[in-house]
C-alpha cells in the first residue's frame, strides 16, 4: 500500500519463500506477528484503543453523539467510520495522498459492520423513531508496516469494547421534541455488546499461496489480496463463564478484493476458509487480552502507558 | 492447522534493557542543560541559550577537552569517506543514479564511478549512458563505498571494486546507523554459511553465499543464475539472523559480526525461528549475547 521499492531479485526471494511456506522472518503462511494493545488511551473519548503490530501503529477513538434514527430503520442506532492517514506514516499521505486508501478501509469497515449478526445496532436505540446514539469511530493510522485492515479492525473492536455510553436519567417530552438528561457520573454508564463485531483478515496472494499478516514488502509482491470480514464469538468477550451462549458459527459479513490480479475459484474458496480460521484465532486472542485488561482496571493494577515509554 | 496469534497489553511490555544500571551513560534530552557556559566549546548537537549549553538532540554527551558534543541515538546517516553503504536506486538520471542511503539527502552514483559490465576500462560513451537502466534500474539494491561528501552533506558513491555492485537475492534489514560498529571489514562470510554486508548507514544485507563467481558467461546466464530459488537451509539461517539482529536492536546493542554471530549461536536453542519474534525470547538472546561480550572484554 505504502510506497516500498523492491528489486526484482528481492521479489523472487519473497515469492520462493512463500512457495516453501517459509517467510523471511521464519513465519509460515498462517502466522501473525506479535501485537501490542492498550485501551483507554485517549481520556476525552468515550472509548479508545491503540494497537501496534510490528511497524503498523493504529489509534482509534470513539465519540458518541445523540442523533435521529433513519426513518426506514427507526429502532436502530448509527455507526460511522472515518479513517485518517497521518502524513507521519509515509510522506505519500501528505495532503490528499492517503484519501483513497482511507476511503477503501472505511468502506470495508462499514460493510463488515452492516450486518445485524455482526454488530447489533439495536443496543444504540434510545427512543424508537426519535433518538438514538451515533458512534463516530475515528481511526488514525500513525505508521504503516503492512496489514493495515486487520490491525484497524482489531483496534476498532478493542475500542468498542472499551466504549462507555452514559445512561439516560430522565426524558422530558415537549410536544414532539424529546429533551434527554444524561448522567454526569463517568461510572454510571453502560458498555456495548461487541462480542460479535467482525474482524477483517487480509489474505495476500503471493505466487499460488495466500499469506495472512503480510509485511509491506510482501504486499508489494502480491498482485491481488482478498479481505474477509468474519463475525466474532461472544464467548471470548464475556466476563463470567457461566453464561449460556448459543453454539457459535463464524460468518462472513463482507468480502472484497484489492489489486489488479485475479483468483481461481478453488484458491478463492481455500482463501476464505483460511481467513475464517485466522479470524477465529484473532478473535480469541483479542477477547482474552481485552477481558484481562478490564480485570486489571477493576483491581486498579493498571498504569497508563500511552506513547511515552 | 493452528494459527499463531499473540496480543499482549502495553502494561505487559518487556523491558529490553540489558546493561546493568552502573554502566548506562547519562542520557540527555533536547533542551536539557548540559553545563553553564564557562569556557566550554559548543559542538554538534548542542546550542547556547541564556548562558547555558543545552542539548538539541536526544543522546549521549561526548567530551573532548573543552569541546562538548551530543551524539544522537537515532538519526539519519551522516556519511564519511570510505564508509561501506548499502543503498537502493531511486532514480536513473543523466550520467548518474540517485541512491537512497538513509541519509538526509539522496546520494549520487556517477556513471563514471562504476565498473562497466565486462570489467574493461575504457571511456564511458553515449551508448553506456543509454544502457544505464540495463545496468541498474529503479529499486535495485547496491553495495558501494562513499567516495566524497558534497558541501550540503549529500554523498557521492563509487562501486569501482569487484566486491561492490548490485545485490541479488536476500533480505535487507534496516536499523539505526548509530548502532553499527565501525570495523575494518564490513563484508562477512559467516561460519553459518551465509554472507552479510553491514552497511555503515544502518542497512544490513543478508544473502546466501555465492557459489563460485560467475565472471565469464553472458548476461542471460547471470540473470538465470540470480533467479535460482534459495534452498531451505539457507533461508532458515537468513531468517534466524534477521530475527537475531532485530533482538539486538530492540535492546540497543552495537552490531558487528561478533555480536551478531554470538546472538545467532545463542538463538539456536530456540528450534523454530518464529519463536524469536516473541519479546521474551528477544530479550533472552540479547542478554546472553551481552554476557558473552562482557566475558570476552574481561579476557
Amino acid at each position: 500500500m505504502a510506497g516500498v521499492l523492491l528489486s526484482r531479485t528481492e521479489k523472487v526471494f519473497i515469492i520462493d519463500g512463500v512457495k516453501d511456506e517459509y517467510r523471511s522472518d521464519g513465519r509460515s503462511t498462517i502466522d501473525y506477528r506479535p501485537m501490542e494493545l492498550e485501551t483507554n488511551v485517549v481520556s476525552h473519548a468515550s472509548g479508545s484503543a491503540r494497537l501496534r503490530l510490528a511497524n503498523t501503529d493504529i489509534l482509534v477513538g470513539i465519540k458518541t453523539e445523540i442523533d435521529v434514527p433513519k426513518p426506514d430503520k427507526p429502532a436502530l442506532g448509527k455507526i460511522d467510520f472515518f479513517v485518517d492517514c497521518s502524513a507521519n506514516a509515509t510522506p505519500e499521505f501528505e495532503g490528499r495522498g492517503g484519501e483513497q486508501l482511507a476511503n477503501s478501509i472505511s468502506n470495508m469497515m462499514q460493510r463488515a459492520y452492516q450486518s445485524p449478526q455482526a454488530f447489533d445496532l439495536k443496543q444504540l436505540c434510545i427512543f424508537e423513531g426519535k433518538q438514538c446514539w451515533k458512534l463516530y469511530v475515528d481511526i488514525l493510522i500513525l505508521e504503516c508496516g503492512g496489514n493495515l485492515c486487520d490491525a484497524v479492525s482489531l483496534a476498532v473492536k478493542a475500542a468498542l469494547f472499551n466504549t462507555k455510553i452514559p445512561f439516560v436519567k430522565a426524558a422530558l417530552m415537549d410536544g414532539g421534541n424529546i429533551d434527554l438528561q444524561l448522567s454526569d457520573d463517568p461510572y454510571d454508564s453502560k458498555l456495548l455488546d461487541v462480542g460479535s463485531a467482525p474482524l477483517l483478515v487480509t489474505l495476500c496472494k503471493i505466487g499460488n499461496k495466500c499469506v495472512v499478516d503480510p509485511t509491506a514488502e510482501e504486499e508489494k509482491c502480491s498482485s491481488v489480496s482478498l479481505i474477509v470480514g468474519v463475525t466474532g464469538n461472544r464467548k471470548y468477550y464475556s466476563d463470567d463463564d457461566t453464561e449460556e451462549l448459543p453454539a457459535f458459527q463464524p460468518k462472513c459479513s463482507a468480502i472484497s478484493m484489492h489489486g489488479p490480479g485475479s483468483i481461481t475459484t478453488t484458491t478463492l474458496r481455500n482463501a476464505i476458509n483460511q481467513g475464517i480460521i485466522a479470524a477465529v484465532c484473532l478473535d480469541e486472542a483479542l477477547g482474552k487480552t481485552v477481558v484481562r485488561e478490564r480485570r486489571d482496571i477493576e483491581k486498579f493494577k493498571r498504569h497508563s502507558y500511552g506513547f511515552l515509554k | 492447522m493452528t494459527e499463531h496469534v499473540s496480543i499482549r497489553l502495553a502494561s505487559e511490555r518487556v523491558n529490553h534493557c540489558v546493561s546493568s544500571s552502573n554502566d548506562t551513560p547519562r542520557f540527555y534530552t533536547p533542551g536539557e542543560v548540559i553545563s553553564g557556559m564557562q569556557d566550554f566549546m559548543r559542538g554538534h548537537g548542542t546550542y547556547v541559550e541564556e548562558d547555558c549549553l543545552k542539548s538539541s538532540v536526544a543522546g549521549v554527551m561526548q567530551k573532548v577537552n573543552k569541546l562538548i558534543c551530543v551524539r544522537p541515538l537515532k538519526s539519519r546517516y551522516v556519511g564519511e569517506i570510505g564508509d561501506v553503504v548499502v543503498g537502493r536506486v531511486l532514480e536513473v538520471q543523466q550520467k548518474r543514479w540517485k541512491v537512497e542511503t538513509n541519509s538526509r539527502l539522496d546520494s549520487v552514483l556517477q556513471l563514471s564511478s562504476v565498473n562497466l559490465p565486462g570489467g574493461e576500462l575504457r571511456r564511458r560513451s553515449a551508448e553506456d549512458e543509454q544502457m544505464m537502466r540495463k545496468h541498474l534500474k529503479e529499486g535495485d539494491l547496491i553495495s558501494a563505498e562513499v567516495q566524497s561528501v558534497f558541501t550540503d552533506g549529500s554523498l557521492s558513491l563509487h562501486t569501482r571494486s569487484l566486491k561492490y555492485g548490485k545485490l541479488a537475492q536476500g533480505v535487507l534489514v534496516k536499523v539505526f546507523p548509530s548502532l553499527i560498529k565501525r570495523r575494518k571489514n564490513h563484508f562477512h562470510n559467516l561460519p553459518c554459511g551465509v554472507s552479510m554486508i553491514i552497511g555503515n548507514n544502518g542497512f544490513i544485507w543478508i544473502s546466501p553465499k555465492p557459489q563460485g563467481m560467475m565472471v565469464d558467461g553472458n548476461e542471460d546466464e547471470i540473470i538465470n543464475y540470480e533467479m535460482q530459488p534459495v534452498d531451505s537451509t539457507d533461508r532458515e539461517i537468513i531468517a534466524r539472523l534477521k530475527n537475531c539482529i532485530a533482538a539486538l536492536v530492540a535492546s540497543k546493542m552495537m552490531l558487528d559480526d561478533t555480536s551478531i554471530m554470538f546472538a545467532f549461536e545463542e538463538s539456536l536453542k530456540y528450534e523454530e525461528v518464529k519463536e524469536l519474534l516473541d519479546p521474551e525470547a528477544m530479550l533472552d538472546i540479547a542478554f546472553l549475547t551481552q554476557h558473552r561480550l562482557n566475558n570476552i572484554m574481561e579476557e
